[in-house]
Order: C-alpha cells, then sequence, then structure tokens
C-alpha cells in the first residue's frame, strides 16, 4: 500500500468533511467507498447470521429436547424416533462422527502420495509441463461436480470393491477413494504453490554442495515447504469432511457404527443429506440433524484455525 | 511458474551433470546418482497414473452418456418418473437459469468487496473480520450453506423451495471464490498503472473503475467462467433450497404461475440434482441411462464453460494489449 497517497488523501477528507458534496470529486470517492463497504459488510453479516442459525438450531437438542452431551458425542446407536432403555432418544451421533474422520483420513492418506509426487515432478523436475499441462488438466479435475464423482464411484469403484472383498461394495473404502480423487487437485495445487514459493537460493545451495536433485528435494526443499504442505493437506481434509452427495452415494448409508473398510457406513453429511427433508422442523429427530449440522460446522472453523496456527508458526520460524 | 522454471534449468544444468566428468565418484555418489534417477521415475509415474486416471475419468462419464448426449428428445422431453424415456428438458434450463441469477447477484458484490479489500480497507481489524469471513464461507460445506439456505430463505422468508432461494444459497457458496480471483486480478495490475491514475488526480474510485478495473479484466472474466464451471455442477446446496422437482415449463403461463419459466417463486431441480435425485430414489427404470446422460450433459457444459474462460481470457488480453 502507498502509504503516503493514502493517508493524505484519507486524512484531507476527514478534516473537511462538512464539505462533503462541495468538491464533485470527494462525493464519488465516498460513493465508492460506500457501496464497496457495503459489500463487505454484507458478506461478513451472512456468515454471522449463517454461524449464529445453525448453532441456535443446532443447541435446541441440548437446550429444548434436554439430551445429555455425553448421549449425543458417545452413543452409538442412531434411531432418534425410537427411545432407549434409560428413557433418552437414541441419538447417538459416533457412528456418523467416526465415519467421517475415516473417510476424511483415509482418502487423504490416499491422495497425498500422489498429490506430493505430481507436486514435485511440476515444480522441480518439469516446470513447463506443469503449467502449459498438468495444472489445466487438475483444474478441470476441481470442475467435476460431486455427483459424478459419485456416480463414477457407482458405476466403478462400487462394483470393483464388491468383486474383489465381497459383500455390496458400498463402504468406507469406496468413499474415500471417490473423495481422494476430489481433494486431490486441492491438495496438488496447494502444495505445488509451498514447494514454488521456496527460495531458488536454498536449492543452489544443496547443489553447491554436490546434492542430487532428489537429496535437495528430500534435505532441503520439503523441509522448507512442510507449513505450505501441512496447510495443503489440512485444506483437503476439510473438503473431505464437508462432502455430502458423492459420499452418500458410494457409503451406503448404514447408520451404525462402522464395522470395517468394505461395510457400509454413514457420515455427518451423509445422514444430513438424507435426513433433512423427512422430518418436520422444531420435532427432535429434526432438532437433532442441526446439531449433525452444527458438529459440521464447527469442524470446518477448526480446520481454519489449524491453517491459521500453521501459518502463524511457519512466519514465526522464517523471522 | 517463473521462479520453478528457473529453478529446474539451474537443477538440470547443477544437479546430475557436475559429478559426470570425474570418472572416480565414489559408490556414494553413484547411488545418490541411482537413487535420484529411481525417485525421478517414480515421480514421473505418479504424474502419469493421475493423468490416465483423469482422462479415464472424463472419457467414462462421456462414453456413457454419449447416445443420450445426441437424443434431441433427451435434451428437450420433461423427465419420467416411473416409466423409461424421460428426458431432461426443464432440468436444462433450470441449470442455466439459475447460474445466470447466481452470477448477477455474486459477480456485483464480489467486485464491491474485492475493490474495498484492495483498494480502500486500513490493514486491521476490518480487512481482518472480513478476510476471515471469507475465508470462513470458502471452506463452510455446501450442505450447510444449503440448509442454512433452508432455514432462512425457503421457511423463514416462506420463499419456498424456489430459485430465488437457491440461487442466494448458490451466491453464498460462489462468493468466496469470486472474491479472490477478482482480488488477485486487482492486485496484479502494476502498481504504476494507479499511481499514474492518482497522480493525475483521480480519486481512488475513478482509478479503481477507469484503470484498475479495465485492466484486470481478463483475469476477472476468466474467473467468473471458471467459476460458473462450479455452481454448474453444484448440487448439495441445492437439494433443499432450489428444491427437487422440476414443474413443466410453458412460455405462455402467466408470471406468476408456476410453469412460467422465469418465475423465481417455482422450484427448479437441476441437471446435477436430477442425478442425485433419481439415483437416491432408484424407482426410474431407465435410471443409469438417464443419470449417465445428464452426467455427461453436464460434463459437455462444464469443460465447455472451462474452454470459454480460457479463450475469452486470452481474447481480452490480447485486445487490452494490443490497444
Amino acid at each position: 500500500m502507498t502509504a503516503i497517497g493514502e493517508k493524505t488523501v484519507s486524512n484531507k477528507s476527514e478534516s473537511t468533511a462538512e464539505v462533503v458534496g462541495v468538491s464533485p470529486k470527494r462525493g464519488i470517492e465516498r460513493r465508492g467507498q460506500i457501496i464497496t463497504g457495503l459489500c463487505v459488510t454484507l458478506v461478513v453479516v451472512l456468515v454471522v447470521t449463517l454461524i449464529f442459525m445453525v448453532c441456535s438450531r443446532g443447541l435446541a437438542t441440548f437446550t429444548k429436547d434436554g439430551i445429555p452431551l455425553g448421549s449425543f458425542f458417545g452413543g452409538t446407536t442412531w434411531n432418534p424416533h425410537q427411545n432407549g432403555a434409560d428413557g433418552v432418544p437414541l441419538v447417538g451421533a459416533l457412528p456418523m462422527i467416526v465415519g467421517s474422520f475415516s473417510v476424511t483420513l483415509l482418502s487423504c492418506l490416499i491422495a497425498l502420495p500422489f498429490a506430493l509426487g505430481a507436486s514435485i515432478f511440476v515444480v522441480e523436475i518439469a516446470p513447463g509441463f506443469g503449467s502449459k499441462i498438468f495444472r489445466p488438466l487438475t483444474e478441470v479435475l476441481v470442475g467435476i461436480p460431486s455427483v459424478v464423482f459419485g456416480l463414477v464411484g457407482l458405476g466403478i469403484i462400487v462394483p470393483w470393491m464388491r468383486g474383489l472383498v465381497g459383500g455390496t461394495g458400498y463402504g468406507i473404502l469406496s468413499a474415500s477413494i471417490v473423495l481422494a480423487f476430489m481433494i486431490l487437485p486441492t491438495i496438488t495445487s496447494l502444495s505445488t504453490d509451498a514447494l514454488a514459493a521456496v527460495p531458488n537460493s536454498y536449492r543452489d545451495g544443496s547443489y553447491g554442495l554436490g546434492c542430487t536433485r532428489w537429496q535437495t528435494i528430500v534435505g532441503v526443499v520439503l523441509p522448507s515447504a512442510l507449513p505450505g504442505i501441512l496447510t495443503a493437506i489440512i485444506m483437503g481434509m476439510s473438503r473431505a469432511f464437508g462432502e455430502a452427495l458423492a459420499v452418500q452415494m458410494v457409503i451406503g448409508n448404514a447408520a451404525q457404527m462402522p464395522q470395517g473398510l468394505f461395510t457400509p457406513a454413514s457420515t455427518l453429511t451423509s445422514v444430513l443429506t438424507m435426513g433433512m427433508g423427512n422430518e418436520a422442523m422444531g420435532t427432535l429427530p429434526n432438532d437433532v440433524l442441526w446439531a449433525l449440522a452444527m458438529v459440521l460446522l464447527i469442524m470446518s472453523l477448526v480446520f481454519i484455525l489449524i491453517v491459521h496456527l500453521i501459518g502463524r508458526k511457519g512466519a514465526a520460524k522464517n523471522d | 511458474m517463473t521462479s520453478a522454471q528457473e529453478t529446474a534449468v539451474a537443477g538440470e544444468k547443477n544437479a546430475p551433470n557436475q559429478s559426470m566428468p570425474n570418472a572416480d565418484y565414489t559408490a556414494t555418489a553413484h547411488k545418490a546418482r541411482v537413487q535420484d534417477k529411481v525417485a525421478t521415475g517414480i515421480l514421473a509415474a505418479i504424474v502419469g497414473v493421475i493423468i490416465v486416471a483423469l482422462v479415464a475419468i472424463i472419457v467414462y462419464i462421456l462414453a456413457s452418456g454419449a447416445s443420450k448426449l445426441v437424443d434431441v428428445h433427451f435434451l428437450t422431453a420433461k423427465p419420467e418418473q416411473f416409466k423409461a424415456g424421460g428426458g431432461i428438458g426443464p432440468e436444462l434450463f433450470n441449470s442455466f437459469y439459475l447460474l445466470v441469477l447466481t452470477l448477477l447477484i455474486s459477480v456485483p458484490i464480489s467486485l464491491g468487496a474485492a475493490i474495498f479489500l484492495t483498494q480502500y480497507a486500513p490493514q486491521g481489524r476490518i480487512t481482518n473480520i472480513a478476510k476471515t469471513a471469507i475465508e470462513t464461507l470458502s471452506s463452510l460445506p455446501s450442505i450447510v450453506v444449503g440448509l442454512f439456505g433452508m432455514l432462512t430463505f425457503v421457511l423463514t422468508l416462506h420463499w419456498g423451495f424456489s430459485i430465488l432461494s437457491g440461487a442466494l444459497a448458490l451466491t453464498m457458496f460462489n462468493i468466496p471464490i469470486l472474491v479472490r480471483v477478482i482480488q488477485q486480478a486487482l492486485e496484479a495490475v502494476p502498481r504504476d498503472q494507479r499511481d499514474a491514475a492518482l497522480a493525475l488526480g483521480l480519486t481512488r474510485w475513478e482509478a479503481t473503475m477507469h484503470v484498475l478495473v479495465p485492466a484486470a479484466m481478463p483475469a476477472i472474466v476468466t474467473g467468473v467462467v471458471l467459476s460458473a464451471g462450479r455452481v454448474f455442477g453444484e448440487a448439495a446446496a441445492l437439494i433443499y433450497t432450489a428444491g427437487q422437482s422440476a414443474p413443466v415449463l410453458s412460455w405462455s403461463a402467466p408470471i406468476w404461475s408456476l410453469s412460467n419459466p422465469l418465475n423465481v417463486f417455482r422450484p427448479a431441480e437441476t441437471l446435477a440434482v436430477h442425478i442425485w435425485k433419481i439415483n437416491s430414489e432408484g424407482v426410474v427404470p431407465d435410471l443409469s441411462a438417464v443419470s449417465a446422460g445428464t452426467a455427461a450433459v453436464l460434463m459437455v457444459c462444464i469443460l465447455a464453460f472451462d474452454i470459454i474462460a480460457r479463450v475469452a481470457g486470452r481474447a481480452l488480453e490480447r485486445k487490452l494489449t494490443a490497444e
């Protein structure tokens, strides 16, 4: 920012605030400021309203319906229309929470070697190929809608799983493979940026000491880009955690504790997608769905927080 | 990418070749060189696998729906619920109509927000709050945005499952993407252009509108069209806002009628929602053919957006630099 230019402009308009309107120029400036300021305010208000509304509906489960936190987060049976032996409705969300975390972690584990390998290749080995061919291709991958990924999963991965291990073919592993494709471009492009941001003098230093390219990558480039790569992984996880339709189509939608990688399970998003249309607003089965939405919302805020912490730590290390 | 390119050039010159002239390099150096070769090979293989998989996915989608893709009846007829032979005419129209409305709402807001953040916002609290809000919005799962849309637009404002509710939900989904693209585009305009405009006595608003935005236009257009592809395929945010039904459309119906195509208060199922719905209901007899066909249509549209984005951006760029 041009500190000097801006300061004079803004001071001037403040000190002579009473003559606003006399000078057409100042009126123009004011108008621009107000219009654009309103846009920003609108966005902020929308986000705050969203968080407030989802949380207030989600908290109704615990305040209005009096479900103990323990039986929501710790319970393993999900059947909101029935009461358990202790009289508390069966609203254990643990199966979905475990399901969501399993598909998230597993899809990251599958995607990471590919994403990291590809980004190393396009930054360190073939940058021309990276910017001309590989990046546009991964952008196409980003554009494929999640329902289409779900359909590809149904058409290829589910039958393949069925043939490989038997059973229905639906399950956590199928969902994770579909998700891995979806988060691959996210992790790849962010870690490509992280690797490209490593100063060339680092590489030159390493080459000057006689290291090979691979030694330079492993010993110098990857460690320096680590905060950026971690950020890329978290952003990928965040996308996987929140993905709804593709997962819902291939995971099998059985609201029970995951028995293994090959049996039907469910996630927070899949239960929300399936259930929200069937329950009347304000009833307990509806309220607990909003509680699931709140958990989803909070987790995505936690992912952002982690990204910020990594960023701050990285900045502190570089200082 | 330039720094990366330099690196590779430097890397290729310095690393493997320099140890070559000394024929008596030790076993360690030999091992390191072999390791380097093997690693390069593995990395190339990884990239190869990704490209093959990606091309395979696209070919699979297009090939399974190819016969429907050229079937005029399928592209124009109304969908069937219980018998085979349904089309996707209303869905196709709804998808484009929702996209246009979404862009009409989200582009001006995002442009304004991006201008404020790059030109007016003092470094400090306001910018930080706004940046955090936009970041939060961008990382929210789209199903959560859709549920918020249902709560606010569909239920609280009593708009019902409607195009308007859907367009507003999509706007929330699209704003963070657009703000980021436009912000980057504005920041990429060389500083001197802005400084020169300010030195000539233009206000920041005039400098932005007459100098910065035109200069950034190619990048903005590319970004907007790319985001259009994302909006076009979005379904999770629409299931509970624009609804899952597609009334039969008729241009002769009055504007308040549910069958008037332009009525923003009618429910409107899009292509992406259609795929999801028929698959989760599973009652249409020709389910796999219809969903494959719809997916192929969706994919063709999105690939077209991708190509248009690049071509339009490049054409604008050429026009600007030629002048």
